[in-house]
C-alpha cells in the first residue's frame, strides 16, 4: 500500500511549482504569460529561498526561455519552462529544435486562448497547434493531475527509450488559478523515483559530438522519422512510467486514457483537459435516469493513443468529441484523429465533433447535455461552433 | 454642473474617451494617454494618426483613445508600425510601449527598426517591472529592487544591469531623436509633452526615428504609496536613468 501523505489546499499553479521543484530541475528559464506566471514565479521564490539548488534564468522572452532549456539539456542538465499561448507560439522553433535533439526538457502549457483577437481565457488551440513537433502532451483534468503529470513528464521524458521533450497541459484560470485539495509528491520518494539526471549524450569537451547538425537528405528523413517512432513508442513507456507512479505515490494521475462508464455506453464523448470533470457530472446525472452514457478522456494527445482509443469506444452507437480547439479551414483536431483511427479499425461509427469553449466561453452542464441530446436523437455534426451567437456576427455574403 | 466638473481648469481631451481605465492608483500610463490625446488634439490630427497598443499594461490603449489602433504581437510593435508606416507614409505612425514588450521580449524589434531608422515616433514608457503579469523583474528593473521573482532585490550578479534604452539606441547612426522625461511634477509632465510633441514633428518633417522614454511610476508593485513612488523615481530610477536628451539630430 502506497503511503497516504498529506493534503493541502494549494492554487493549482502554486501546487504545479512545488512538485516540478520537487522533481530537482538544475535549469528553469522562464518568461511570465498569464495564467503561467503563478508557476515560474513562485519556482523564482523557491530557488531564492535555497529551498532548490538551480539556475533560474529570468529570460527576456519565451524563445530565450526554450533556448536556454534547450543548452541546459544538451549540458546534460534536468531543465524546465512553463508558459501559455503566444508564449507557446514564441517557443514554437525551439520545441522542433529540442525534439529533433532528443532533449528531455520538460515544460507546462497553462491553456489560453491564442491572438487575435486578444484573449486571455482558456481553450486549447495553443497547444493543439503545436502537435506536429515531436513533443509529448499531456493533459490533466484537475490541479493533483497537473501535479503528478510532472513527475511522470521527467521520468518519461528522461527514459532512454522515449528521450523527447514532455508538455504538460493544464487548463488556464481553471486550473492554474483554482485552489484545490492537492498532496504533493513526497520529497523522498520523488527523489527514489527519478532519479538523478543521466543523459545519453551531452555536450562534454572530453567527448565532443555535436546537436542539431546539418543533414543532407540522405540522411534527414531517418532522422525525422526516428522522432516519430520514438514518440510512438513513448505511449507504452508513459503507461509503463503511470503504472510505478501508481505504486509508488498510490494515485492513478498518468496514463493514455480514463474510461469513464464508458464500457456498455451507447452514446461515448470524447474530450480533454478539465471540461471532463463537468461532463462526468453530466454522465452521472443521465445513468442515474438509465443513459448509457460514458466518457473517454484523452490524458496523452501526443503521442496518441490510436488503439487504446478505438478499444475503448468500439461498442458505442455514437461518439462526439468535445473539443476546446479546432483547425480553421478543416474542423476539429482530435475529431478527425479519432475518425482515421476508427476508420483503420474497419469501424463506422458515426462521430459527431462540437467546438466549445474557445476564448473561455463557458459550458456548463446543461450544454454537454444539450449535446448528448441532440446526437442522441440522430443528429451528426461534421464540426459545429456550439452555441454560436448568430446575433452577433456581422452579415455574411450570401 | 457637477461640483467636481465645476473645479476642473481644463477639461478632458475629447479624444480621452470618458471610460474608467483598469490602471491601478497612481500609474502613470493614464497621464501619458492623456499627453497624446492633448496633443493629437491641439493638432488637429486624429484622422492622420494611427497608434499601436504594447501587450503589457497598456494593452488596452485602444479603449482610451479614440483613435485608429492596432495589437501587435508582444514585443513586434515597431515592426507592426513600421509596416503601417510603409503602406501609409502620410500618417503619422507611433508605438506605444511598456519596457516588458521593448526592452525585454521586443528589444531585438526596437534596435533593428531604429537602425533601419523607420520614420515612427516610439512612446516607451518605463517603470521597471512587468506590471501586467504581477510584478515581476524587467531588465529595466534597478539593482536591489525587490520583485516578484527577485524576492532578495535584483542582483546585478545573476541577473546584470538594467538596460539603458535611449544609450544603446544612441549608439545608432539613424535614431533622429532620443529623450528620457519623467511623470512627476507638472512641469515634468509638460516636459514629457514637448517631447512627444517633438518626435511626432521628428517623424512628420525629417522622416526619421524617435523614441521619448519616460520614466512612469509603478506605486502597485513597487509596493509604495502612489504619492511617494514619484519620489521613488527621483531617488532611485533617476540614477540609473538620467532624464534628458541623449540624442538630438536637429539641434
Amino acid at each position: 500500500m502506497a503511503p497516504q501523505g498529506r493534503q493541502e489546499i494549494l492554487e493549482g499553479a502554486m501546487a504545479v511549482a512545488h512538485a516540478v521543484a520537487r522533481c530537482r530541475p538544475e535549469v528553469i528559464a522562464a518568461y511570465p504569460i498569464t495564467p503561467q506566471t503563478h508557476i515560474s514565479e513562485e519556482l523564482s521564490t523557491i530557488v531564492a529561498d535555497g529551498e532548490l539548488q538551480a539556475e533560474f534564468v529570468k529570460v527576456e522572452s519565451e524563445f530565450g526561455a526554450a533556448s536556454v532549456c534547450l543548452g541546459a539539456s544538451a549540458a546534460g542538465a534536468r531543465a524546465y519552462t512553463a508558459t501559455s499561448s503566444q508564449g507557446l507560439m514564441l517557443m514554437a522553433e525551439v520545441l522542433w529544435n529540442i525534439a529533433g535533439m532528443r532533449l528531455p526538457v520538460v515544460l507546462a502549457c497553462a491553456n489560453r486562448s491564442v491572438s487575435a483577437p486578444l484573449s486571455i481565457w482558456c481553450d486549447h488551440q495553443d497547444a493543439d497547434s503545436i502537435r506536429d513537433c515531436g513533443v509529448i502532451q499531456l493533459h490533466a483534468e484537475d490541479a493533483q493531475e497537473a501535479v503528478d503529470q510532472h513527475v511522470i513528464a521527467f521520468k518519461a521524458a528522461e527514459d532512454r527509450r522515449v528521450l523527447l521533450p514532455v508538455m504538460v497541459n493544464l487548463d488556464g484560470f481553471l486550473l492554474t488559478h483554482v485552489f484545490e485539495p492537492v498532496e504533493l509528491p513526497d520529497q523522498a520518494l520523488c527523489d527514489a523515483f527519478l532519479g538523478k539526471y543521466e543523459a545519453l549524450y551531452k555536450l562534454d569537451p572530453g567527448d565532443p559530438m555535436s546537436f542539431g547538425c546539418f543533414t543532407e537528405p540522405d540522411k534527414c528523413m531517418e532522422g525525422r522519422w526516428m522522432i516519430h517512432d520514438a514518440c510512438l513508442r513513448s505511449a507504452a513507456v508513459i503507461e509503463e512510467v503511470s503504472a510505478a507512479f501508481a505504486r509508488t505515490f498510490g494515485r492513478n494521475s498518468g496514463g493514455l486514457l480514463e474510461e469513464y462508464k464508458s464500457a456498455d455506453a451507447d452514446t461515448v464523448l470524447v474530450a480533454k483537459g478539465s471540461i471532463c470533470g463537468t461532463i462526468k457530472d453530466v454522465v452521472d446525472e443521465l445513468r442515474d435516469k438509465g443513459r448509457r452514457v460514458g466518457l473517454v478522456r484523452i490524458k496523452t494527445f501526443r503521442p496518441f493513443p490510436r488503439d487504446r482509443i478505438v478499444a475503448a469506444v468500439r461498442g458505442a452507437k455514437r461518439i462526439t468529441v468535445v473539443e476546446k480547439g479546432g483547425s480553421f479551414g478543416s474542423g476539429g483536431v482530435v475529431t478527425p484523429e479519432l475518425k482515421d483511427a476508427l476508420y483503420d479499425a474497419g469501424l463506422r461509427i458515426p462521430v459527431s465533433g462540437f467546438c466549445v469553449q474557445l476564448g473561455g466561453r463557458e459550458v456548463a452542464p446543461d450544454g454537454i447535455q444539450e449535446i448528448i441530446d441532440r446526437v442522441e436523437k440522430g443528429e451528426q455534426v461534421h464540426y459545429e461552433y456550439f452555441r454560436l451567437k448568430k446575433a452577433i456576427l456581422p452579415d455574411l455574403v450570401p | 454642473m457637477k461640483p467636481a466638473e465645476a473645479k476642473l481648469k481644463a477639461g478632458r481631451p475629447r479624444l480621452l474617451l470618458p471610460d474608467r481605465t483598469h490602471y491601478c492608483a497612481g500609474c502613470g500610463h493614464g497621464v501619458v494617454h492623456r499627453i497624446i490625446a492633448e496633443v493629437l488634439q491641439e493638432w488637429g490630427i486624429r484622422g492622420q494618426a494611427i497608434g499601436m497598443a504594447p501587450v503589457g499594461c497598456a494593452v488596452l490603449m485602444y479603449q482610451y483613445l479614440d483613435i485608429d489602433a492596432c495589437e501587435s504581437p508582444h514585443g513586434r510593435t515597431p515592426e507592426v508600425a513600421a509596416g503601417i508606416k510603409r503602406a501609409r507614409p502620410d500618417k503619422l505612425v507611433f508605438s506605444y510601449q511598456g519596457d516588458g514588450d521593448l526592452a525585454a521580449i521586443g528589444t531585438n524589434e526596437i534596435i533593428h527598426v531604429a537602425n533601419r531608422g523607420e520614420p515612427i515616433s516610439v512612446i516607451f514608457v518605463n517603470n521597471a517591472v512587468y506590471g501586467m503579469t504581477g510584478g515581476q523583474m524587467a531588465p529595466t528593473t534597478v539593482p536591489g529592487q525587490k520583485t516578484t521573482t527577485t524576492p532578495k532585490g535584483r542582483s546585478v550578479t545573476a541577473e546584470g544591469y538594467p538596460v539603458r534604452v535611449c544609450e544603446l539606441l544612441a549608439a545608432l547612426e539613424k535614431p533622429a531623436y532620443l529623450e528620457r522625461c519623467v511623470i512627476g511634477s507638472a512641469k515634468e509632465i509638460q516636459r514629457t509633452k514637448n517631447a512627444i510633441k517633438k518626435s511626432f514633428r521628428v517623424q512628420r518633417d525629417l522622416g526619421a526615428f524617435s523614441l521619448v522614454e519616460i520614466l512612469s511610476p509603478c506605486p502597485t508593485y513597487w509596493r509604495v504609496p502612489p504619492a511617494k513612488s514619484v519620489k521613488y523615481i527621483e531617488t532611485w530610477m533617476e540614477q540609473i536613468f538620467p532624464p534628458g536628451v541623449v540624442k538630438d539630430v536637429t539641434k
